[in-house]
């Protein structure tokens, strides 16, 4: 459609300019402040320039986090991506089946995350948890409280199981859009399911599988609820990812100027990858009005 | 892969899905001895206490009514603000717009960890702290940017022709946007109000961090069930269960735009 160049249309924005701005900016800029000062309380500030940004830099507490945060949104990233196009080209496509199966999807969607948190917590437990207890029986020794490979295996499975269903739903929206035609041009020419999966469904869901996959990024990227509820970062510091060790920082230990030039950093690379988002989104907008 | 298999594999998907849910329901109907003491995959004595103790205790039941009020007034606050601004991104260009709309979209992407402490003290400071209109603005951080993006996919659905039409035939510009436009888009300020509502329902960071006693959500009521004779299994998984239902309930009309709203929802 073609827009009207109408500058008047800031004030239809104004509202929206304000509450955000009181929401983010304030927030943001207090952060900023501690970034760079030190302070002993009674709003007594002193400056200390980039010594935060330094000491985060080269903290090793901080670096653990971080690895840790690369490695468990790598294989995320690594399990629910197949495993979500897989399900998309399985769901049943029209009918009472399609909606159900749809509904059922959402579900994990739709739980607050520290109950996702706590579903898991109940289920993994060896004494009253039917997954803790099924792995005793078969002669498992598994504990995710004091093991850090079982805390990882739950907390990751406990992902998989709240979030594949959005890789799913947005690859199953892809495939809606492609039209008979192409199905039956493949049946003509006999082409295998492999072709026509490589050749007609995979492109028509690159789009929606892009934004799949940095949704997952970033959401992966910033997990806290989940598994501060179920392992509470733990056993030692295995599963404590960034934003937990953040808020342990800022409101556990009430160190606020680390806290907030950690803040700014991680702050920094969503930026970024928002960024790339966006760009992505805006291309394909522009790709689609082409067409 | 032949089409028996694959059903096979996603029944097992489904499956995957439904028994972590089903386990916590059936906790719920138990009482403490039989979980703790017991292993049985269906309740042997089946029991509605644990949802009688959330239903009659206010601590409890209090904390479902803290998290639909500020679900509630955060839901209105941002369709409110966002219809206008919407409205201005999907008809007009003005100075600054793509900016703009690229500021929105990294409120949506930005770690709540980093605003929890920041948002504490500013609510603190202007004494919002624990109340439910504290949560309501902290939660049109992320909610706000949301209801924009998908009530401008929506608005550019509509012909301008409509406005234009509206406009000979004498209707000042709220009258039309009233009378007229929300009608025609009614179905997309049900989805955005509907993930407006699911994304503040399943917060919990920030609204726990901004309340106490008096706006204390449901989700952080849950994190003290720990009590001097234990913890209660029971109750917790029946408090779990009652924050699933409302999600449930209303899945199933909005189940056609779901993977739309989740395309731009979780951005």
């Amino acid at each position: 459609m073609q827009k009207i160049q109408n500058n008047k249309a800031w004030f239809l924005v104004l509202p929206v300019l304000a509450l955000v701005a009181f929401s983010a900016v304030i927030p943001l800029m207090t952060v900023v402040n501690y970034a760079f000062n030190d302070t002993f309380g009674n709003n007594e500030f002193f400056w200390a320039g980039l010594e935060w940004f330094d000491e985060m830099i080269h903290s090793s507490r901080l670096h653990g986090a971080l690895g840790r945060q690369i490695l468990f949104s790598a294989i995320v990233l690594a399990i629910e991506v197949p495993l979500g196009i897989f399900v998309a080209l399985n769901m049943p496509k029209k009918g009472f089946w399609s909606s159900l199966v749809l509904v059922v999807m959402a579900l994990p969607l739709l739980i607050p995350f520290n109950v996702v948190g706590t579903i898991w917590q109940i289920f993994g437990r060896v004494d009253i948890g039917l997954l803790g207890h099924t792995l005793e029986a078969l002669g498992l020794d598994y504990n995710y409280v004091n093991d850090p490979i079982d805390a990882w295996a739950t907390v990751i499975v406990m992902d998989v199981w709240h979030w594949t269903s959005l890789v799913a739903l947005l690859c199953y929206a892809g495939l809606q859009s492609i039209p008979q035609a192409y199905y039956q041009a493949a049946r003509i020419d006999q082409a295998s399911r492999w072709a026509v999966f490589r050749y007609i469904e995979l492109p028509k869901m690159k789009g929606v599988l892009l934004i799949a996959v940095l949704l997952r990024f970033m959401d992966s990227f910033m997990i806290y609820t989940e598994p501060f509820v179920l392992t509470g970062g733990g056993p030692g510091n295995a599963t404590t990812f960034l934003s937990i060790d953040l808020v342990k920082m800022a409101v556990g230990q009430f160190d606020l100027g680390p806290a907030a030039a950690f803040s700014l950093m991680y702050f920094l690379v969503i930026l970024l990858v928002s960024w790339v988002f966006y760009t992505v989104m805006t291309s394909m907008d522009k790709a689609e009005a082409a067409q | 892969m032949t089409p028996r298999s694959a059903k096979i594999v996603m029944t097992l998907y489904l499956l995957f899905l439904m028994i972590p849910i089903y386990w916590l329901v059936n906790m719920s109907l138990k009482t403490n001895a039989e979980i703790t003491g017991t292993f049985s995959l269906f309740p042997q004595n089946l029991t509605f206490r644990n949802y009688q103790v959330i239903l009659t205790d206010p601590s409890w039941y209090m904390g479902y009514v803290n998290s639909i009020i500020f679900v509630v007034m955060n839901t209105v606050i941002s369709i409110a603000v966002a219809l206008p601004a919407a409205y201005a991104f999907s008809r007009y260009n003005f100075i600054g717009d793509k900016h703009l709309f690229f500021w929105l979209l990294t409120n949506r992407m930005s770690p709540p960890a980093v605003f929890a402490l920041p948002f504490f003290q500013l609510y603190s400071s202007i004494g919002l702290f624990d109340t439910h209109i504290a949560v309501a603005l902290a939660h049109c951080l992320f909610n706000v940017p949301l209801a924009v993006w998908i009530l401008e996919g929506f608005m550019r659905g509509v012909p301008k022709e409509i406005d234009e039409t509206a406009y000979i035939d004498g209707y000042s510009f709220p009258r039309f946007f009233v009378k007229i436009f929300m009608p025609l888009i009614a179905s997309g300020i049900g989805v955005a109000a509907f993930f407006c509502f699911m994304f503040s329902w399943v917060e919990l960071l920030l609204s726990r961090t901004l309340t106490s006693v008096n706006a204390k959500p449901i989700a952080a009521t849950m994190t003290r069930t720990v009590s001097a004779s234990g913890m209660d299994w029971g109750v917790l998984a029946a408090a779990g269960v009652l924050t699933i239902v409302p999600g449930a309930l209303v899945i199933w009309f909005v189940r056609n735009y779901i993977a739309k709203g989740f395309a731009l929802g979780r951005v």
